[in-house]
C-alpha cells in the first residue's frame, strides 16, 4: 500500500510518543554508557568523569580477546545448530495439516514463555548424574552407570540451542509456508529423490532467508550470559558474563561499559549485514 | 502393449471420489487432453500418472510395466506445472540441465543438451539468463524444455498455458502441438479450455465428477457428443427438447422435423444442434417460427439469438451468408436433420 508522505509538522504527531520513549529509555541510557566507558575508575568509590581510553586498551589483552573469540564461536555454533535442526523441522511442519502445524507452533511458543533461569535449571537437572537422562540410558542397558553431563561445553550448547530454536522456527516459518510446493514436485519429476530435492531446491531457493536466520540467532546467542554459568565451566563463560562480573562484582563500571559498547558495535554490524541481505532478497 | 494404460483407477479423499474408476488407453505418441470443469478430477488423474498422488485402487501401466508402485523420480517423465515451478535460484540453462545434473551427466553433455533444447524452444543464447528476468511466454518455454531434457517416455502438462494472455496462449497451443508431433512423445495435457483441447489433441477426454464422460477425437466430440454435458461443455450448442407425436413423427418446439428419426422406444429426448448448423430464412413452410431477440455482430461471424416457443436458439453465420435480420423480425428456423444429435432424455 502506498501512502501520502507526511507534509506538515502535525502529520508527525503520532511519532512523538514513541520517539520520546525511545529517547528516554534507549538513547539517554546508551549515551550514558558510552560516556561512562571513557570515565576513570575510582577504586574507593565508583568512577570519576574523565576522558581515558584505558578501558578499551585493557580489553585488547589475550584474556579478553580469548573470551570474545569464545563468545563469537559459541554464538556461531548455536546459530548453525539452530538452523540445521530448525530448517528441516520447519520444512516438514509446513507440509502437515493446518491443525498439526498449529499444535506444534503453540508448543514451540510456550517455550518462549520459559525464563532463561528455568531453562538453565531444567537442563542442569536433565544433565545431572543423580536425576539426569543418563539414568534412562542405564535402565535400557545402553550405559553401565549414570554420569554427569555438566558442566561441559556440550551442555552449554544444548541449552542455548534449545532456547533459540523457537525463534529460529518462527523466523523460518513464513518463508517456508510461502514456498511453492510444486518446486519440490518439479524436482521429483526431474529425477530427484525427496531428500535430494530438499537440498537441491528448497535450501538454495531460501538461501537468503537462511543467512538472515543465522545472523539473527547469532546476535541472540551473543547476549546470553546465564546458561553458560549454569551449564558450563568458567572457561565457557561468554563476554556477557564478564561484563556482569565487572559491573556488579568488581564495581568497575567504566570497563564493563567499554566491553558492552564493543559488544553492541559487533551486534550492530551484524544487524546491518542482515538488512543488506534482506534488501538483496527483495530486489530479486 | 505400448503406450499408457490407466486401469480402473480410483482416488478417494475421505468418502469423496475425486477420480472414480477411470479406464483409459493412450497409444504411444498420442496427444491427449483431459478436459473438464474445475473439480472434475482431471488434475488428480494427471498427478496419479506422475506419481505425485497415490491411487486408492487401480493401476497405471506404461509400456506394459506397472508403474503404480514407483516413486515419481523413477518414472522417467517430464511434467510442466501450472505455476511452472522454475527454480528461482538457477539460470535458464541450469534449470533445463537440472535433470541431467541429478543423473551425473558431464558438463559438456549438459551444455550440448541445453543448447539443443534452447534451439527447439526458439530461445537460443538464453542459457545464462536468470529465470526471474523472462517474460511469461519465455518462462513457459523454459519449463517445457526442462521437462523434455531427459527425452521422457511421458510428457505431462497441468494447465500449462493458463497464466498467459489470450493471444500468446493461442500461439503456444500451436507451438506445443507442433513440438509434440516433431518429438512423437506421448503427451497428456490437463485443461479447462475446450478451444485449447480442440487445437492440440488427438484424443479429447471429457471428465465430469471424477468419471470419463467421453473419450474421442476432437471433431467427433464436437459432432457427436455423448451426452448433454459434453455437448454443452464443448463449444456452444442448442439443446432442444424433442418429442415423437402420435403419428410417429419427431417434433421440436411443436414443429415436425422431417427426416429426423428418434431411436427405437424413445418418445422424449434432448437434441443438440450447433449454432453454425442452424439456418435462418423466411418464416413459413416446415420452418420453426421465431423472433430475433439479439444480434451479436463480431465482424468475422454473426450470432443471431432467436426466441421460439419460449426457448432461445443461437444461429451463427458468416457475413457472406448474412441473414438479413434485425431485432424483432420474424424468421423461420430450419434444423437440418443430419446435424441434429439425439442425446436421450
Amino acid at each position: 500500500m502506498r501512502r501520502e508522505a507526511p507534509r506538515s509538522l502535525a502529520d508527525y504527531t503520532p511519532l512523538f510518543f514513541p520517539g520520546l520513549m525511545l529517547v528516554v529509555f534507549f538513547v539517554v541510557p546508551f549515551s550514558t554508557m558510552i560516556a561512562v566507558s571513557f570515565f576513570k575508575r575510582n577504586p574507593s568509590g565508583f568512577y570519576t568523569p574523565d576522558f581515558v581510553i584505558d578501558n578499551y586498551a585493557r580489553f585488547l589483552s589475550a584474556f579478553f580477546g580469548g573470551v570474545l573469540g569464545f563468545s563469537l564461536m559459541l554464538a556461531v555454533l548455536v546459530a548453525i545448530g539452530c538452523v540445521c535442526i530448525g530448517f528441516p523441522f520447519t520444512y516438514l511442519l509446513t507440509r502437515r495439516s493446518r491443525r498439526v502445524q498449529t499444535l506444534w507452533l503453540v508448543g514451540l511458543l510456550s517455550v518462549l514463555s520459559l525464563s532463561e533461569v528455568i531453562i538453565g535449571f531444567a537442563w542442569s537437572t536433565l544433565f545431572s548424574r543423580t536425576a539426569g537422562i543418563t539414568n534412562l540410558l542405564v535402565t535400557i542397558g545402553l550405559m553401565d552407570k549414570p554420569v554427569a553431563l555438566l558442566p561441559t561445553f556440550g551442555a552449554v550448547l544444548t541449552g542455548m540451542v534449545y532456547q533459540a530454536l523457537p525463534y529460529t522456527v518462527l523466523v523460518l516459518y513464513p518463508a517456508l509456508v510461502r514456498l511453492d510446493p510444486t518446486l519440490t514436485e518439479a524436482a521429483r519429476t526431474l529425477g530427484a529423490s525427496p531428500v535430494k530435492a530438499f537440498f537441491n531446491v528448497v535450501a538454495p531457493a531460501l538461501r537468503n532467508t537462511i543467512v538472515a536466520t543465522l545472523i539473527m540467532v547469532f546476535v541472540f546467542a551473543l547476549g546470553s550470559y546465564l546458561l553458560p554459568q549454569i551449564l558450563g565451566r568458567p572457561q565457557h563463560w561468554t563476554l556477557s558474563v564478564l561484563i556482569t562480573d565487572q559491573a556488579i562484582y568488581q564495581s568497575n563500571m567504566p570497563f564493563a561499559a567499554a566491553m558492552a559498547v564493543f559488544l553492541v558495535l559487533i551486534s550492530l554490524a551484524l544487524v546491518g549485514m542482515t538488512l543488506l541481505v534482506g534488501r538483496r532478497e527483495n530486489a530479486l | 502393449m505400448s503406450g499408457l494404460n490407466i486401469n480402473a483407477v480410483t482416488k478417494k479423499f475421505g468418502n469423496f471420489a475425486a477420480v472414480d474408476n477411470v479406464q483409459l488407453n493412450v497409444p504411444h505418441g498420442t496427444f491427449v487432453c483431459l478436459l473438464g470443469p474445475s473439480g472434475c478430477g482431471k488434475t488428480t488423474l494427471l498427478r496419479m500418472i506422475a506419481g505425485l498422488e497415490e491411487p486408492t485402487s487401480g493401476a497405471v501401466v506404461l509400456d506394459g510395466e506397472d508403474i503404480t508402485p514407483l516413486p515419481t523420480h523413477k518414472r522417467n517423465l517430464g511434467m510442466v506445472f501450472q505455476s511452472l515451478a522454475l527454480f528461482p535460484h538457477l539460470s535458464v540453462g541450469d534449470n533445463i540441465a537440472y535433470a541431467l545434473r541429478i543423473r551425473g551427466a558431464s558438463k559438456e553433455e549438459q551444455k550440448k543438451r541445453v543448447d539443443e533444447l534452447l534451439t527447439l524452444i526458439h530461445l537460443p543464447g538464453f542459457a545464462a539468463r536468470p529465470v526471474t528476468q523472462l517474460s511469461g511466454g519465455q518462462r513457459q518455454r523454459v519449463a517445457i524444455a526442462r521437462a523434455l531434457a531427459l527425452s521422457p517416455k511421458l510428457f505431462l502438462l497441468d494447465e500449462p498455458l493458463s497464466a498467459l494472455d489470450a493471444k500468446l496462449r493461442e500461439a503456444m497451443q500451436v507451438e506445443l502441438r507442433q513440438l509434440q508431433q516433431r518429438l512423437g512423445i506421448t503427451t497428456i495435457v490437463v485443461t479447462h479450455d475446450q478451444r485449447e483441447a480442440m487445437t492440440m489433441a488427438d484424443l479429447v477426454v471429457v471428465m465430469g465428477h471424477g468419471r470419463i464422460l467421453q473419450a474421442a477425437p476432437p471433431i467427433e466430440i464436437y459432432r457427436k457428443p455423448a451426452d448433454a454435458f459434453v455437448a454443452d461443455f464443448i463449444g456452444i450448442t442448442n439443446l432442444l427438447p424433442a418429442e415423437v407425436d402420435s403419428a410417429g413423427r419427431t417434433t421440436i418446439l411443436g414443429t415436425t422435423i422431417p427426416g429426423l428419426a428418434m431411436p427405437e422406444g424413445l418418445t422424449r429426448a434432448s437434441v443438440s444442434i450447433r449454432p453454425e448448423d442452424v439456418h435462418l430464412g423466411k418464416p413459413g413452410g416446415s420452418a420453426i417460427t421465431g423472433s430475433v431477440s439479439f444480434v451479436r455482430d463480431l465482424g468475422g461471424t454473426i450470432e443471431t439469438f432467436v426466441e421460439a416457443a419460449g426457448t432461445t436458439i443461437v444461429a451463427v453465420a458468416t457475413p457472406r451468408e448474412r441473414p438479413d435480420v434485425s431485432v424483432g423480425a420474424k424468421v423461420g428456423i430450419t434444423l437440418p436433420p443430419e446435424s441434429c444429435v439425439v442425446l436421450g432424455s
